[in-house]
């Protein structure tokens, strides 16, 4: 096992005055899946937003403890949380392309990172769409509003804004509930083609999901990590109890 | 929490200790009409296969109906998995018990040899085993079941004496060789009834522990 792509020690976190992880500590290895799994409210969407800051937008929440990404603290004070989050990208559970042409959604993320050549953007932008594995459905109408996609083709044009600046890691949502069976399979065998270039954090609440996809699986509840292995030893023979009784549908 | 998936899985459990409540009777008749040279009874045992057979058609279809409608994971998964394994166990007990009533029927056709040696007692530890094998599965006592396992050793040991005095028989009067291979034959399948049990506990240690322990005891 090589060095974790980012490593958890100890990580709280509070909106205002109620604490809503307590002292998250964990591994994620570099280029595989880490499903996180858990009820809702469980914390494993905060834990996930926490990994690119993306918690810093809401008034009165702070975490506390370390999350480091290759060995460096995304808490520190010298952190560029601008280039922290083009290193981690993320997807959503909802599709949010912007309201611009398919080509402009991919682009926009080297706009405001400083653009580039018209040739340099074009290649980005159709290599992009290709890792997406949308590609060859776009391919002829990259000028027309991504609204005109569906909602599948939607969800990996967000995916392929993601990857077009260059991310390492891949934070992911709920990435599939809103979609159709087909649609999801798309993004699941997706996510089993980006995981050779990326390290990839999946929230899911479906669980035949998380086991198909992940690598790993880290369990939360009550915003406690409570346990964490390879994905077949959680399904298959999980030690803790509580995992039991989530993963069989007992929990409640 | 109850869940629907526990009505399912409580009906295949009980589907599956009627199909052992059957071999167990298969075995025990069996036994009889060996030694009370029965071959009407041995008929009916036969006969009375087929139910068996019915019965683990019925297991497994419930089985992968269950799979395919419920995903089941953990210790549900070990449940079904568990109870694929030991399907095939049984029914392939309930045919040697078959196969030991085909031979006593030969037998009844020829003069009796005496005594039977270890067979009997042979016949009762393999059946206690696959009782005791059938009682750790519904209490999911891995205690018993390890010590199931370990019994196995001692039923190896009884067939094997049984063979050498069976063989004693043949030296001393070729006429005994008809019977006496036809017991020889007998001991085996009960033996690997004996295999059979062994077979089902250690699926148990699997279902309640997650611990693969097959081919491993013996280390």
């Amino acid at each position: 096992m090589n060095e974790p792509k980012i490593h958890v020690k100890d990580f709280d976190f509070f909106y205002g005055a109620s604490k809503v992880l307590h002292g998250i500590s964990m591994d994620i290895p570099d280029r595989q899946v880490t499903a996180l799994i858990g009820p809702s409210g469980c914390g494993k969407s905060t834990f996930v937003r926490s990994i690119n800051r993306m918690n810093d937008i809401i008034p009165d929440a702070r975490g506390t403890g370390t999350i480091l990404i290759d060995g460096k603290n995304v808490y520190g004070r010298d952190t560029d949380v601008v280039a922290l989050r083009r290193r981690v990208g993320m997807v959503f559970q909802k599709s949010n392309p912007f309201p611009k042409s398919i080509f402009e959604n991919v682009a926009y993320g080297l706009r405001i990172n400083g653009g580039g050549s018209k040739r340099e953007m074009a290649e980005i932008v159709e290599r992009s769409l290709r890792r997406a594995a949308l590609w060859e459905e776009v391919k002829d109408r990259l000028h027309s509003s991504a609204f005109a996609l569906s909602g599948g083709q939607q969800q990996r044009l967000c995916i392929a804004r993601a990857l077009a600046v260059d991310p390492e890691i891949l934070l992911m949502d709920e990435p599939a509930s809103a979609l159709d069976p087909i649609a999801t399979t798309k993004i699941e065998e997706l996510i089993y083609e980006l995981k050779s270039n990326y390290t990839i954090v999946i929230v899911t609440h479906n669980m035949q999901q998380a086991a198909r996809v992940s690598d790993k699986t880290a369990f939360f509840m009550m915003g406690r990590l409570v346990e964490l292995g390879d994905t077949k030893t959680m399904f298959m023979t999980p030690k803790e109890k509580m995992t039991e009784d989530y993963v069989t549908g007992r929990f409640g | 929490m109850q869940r629907h998936f526990d009505r399912d899985i409580e009906e295949i459990k009980q589907l599956l200790l009627r199909m052992g409540g059957l071999v167990e009777q298969q075995m025990m008749d069996s036994v009889r009409a060996l030694l009370d040279r029965n071959s009407d009874l041995a008929q009916l045992v036969i006969e009375r296969d087929s139910e068996i057979d019915q019965m683990e058609l019925l297991i497994d279809q419930k089985t992968i109906e269950l799979m395919a409608v419920m995903q089941p994971a953990a210790s549900d998964l070990r449940f079904v998995a568990t109870i694929m394994k030991i399907t095939p166990e049984l029914e392939r007990i309930a045919d040697l018990a078959q196969d030991v009533c085909e031979r006593a029927i030969e037998l009844n056709r020829e003069p009796q040899l005496k005594p039977l040696s270890q067979l009997p007692l042979l016949a009762d530890n393999a059946q206690k085993m696959v009782r005791e094998s059938l009682d750790s599965f519904v209490r999911g006592d891995v205690e018993l079941a390890r010590s199931v396992i370990r019994h196995d050793d001692v039923v190896d040991q009884l067939t094997e004496d049984s063979f050498r005095s069976l063989l004693t028989y043949m030296l001393e009067n070729p006429r005994n060789i008809s019977s006496a291979i036809r017991l020889t034959f007998i001991g085996k399948y009960f033996e690997r009834m004996a295999d059979g049990a062994t077979n089902i506990c250690e699926m148990v240690v699997y279902l309640v522990e997650g611990k693969m322990i097959k081919h491993t005891h013996m280390q």
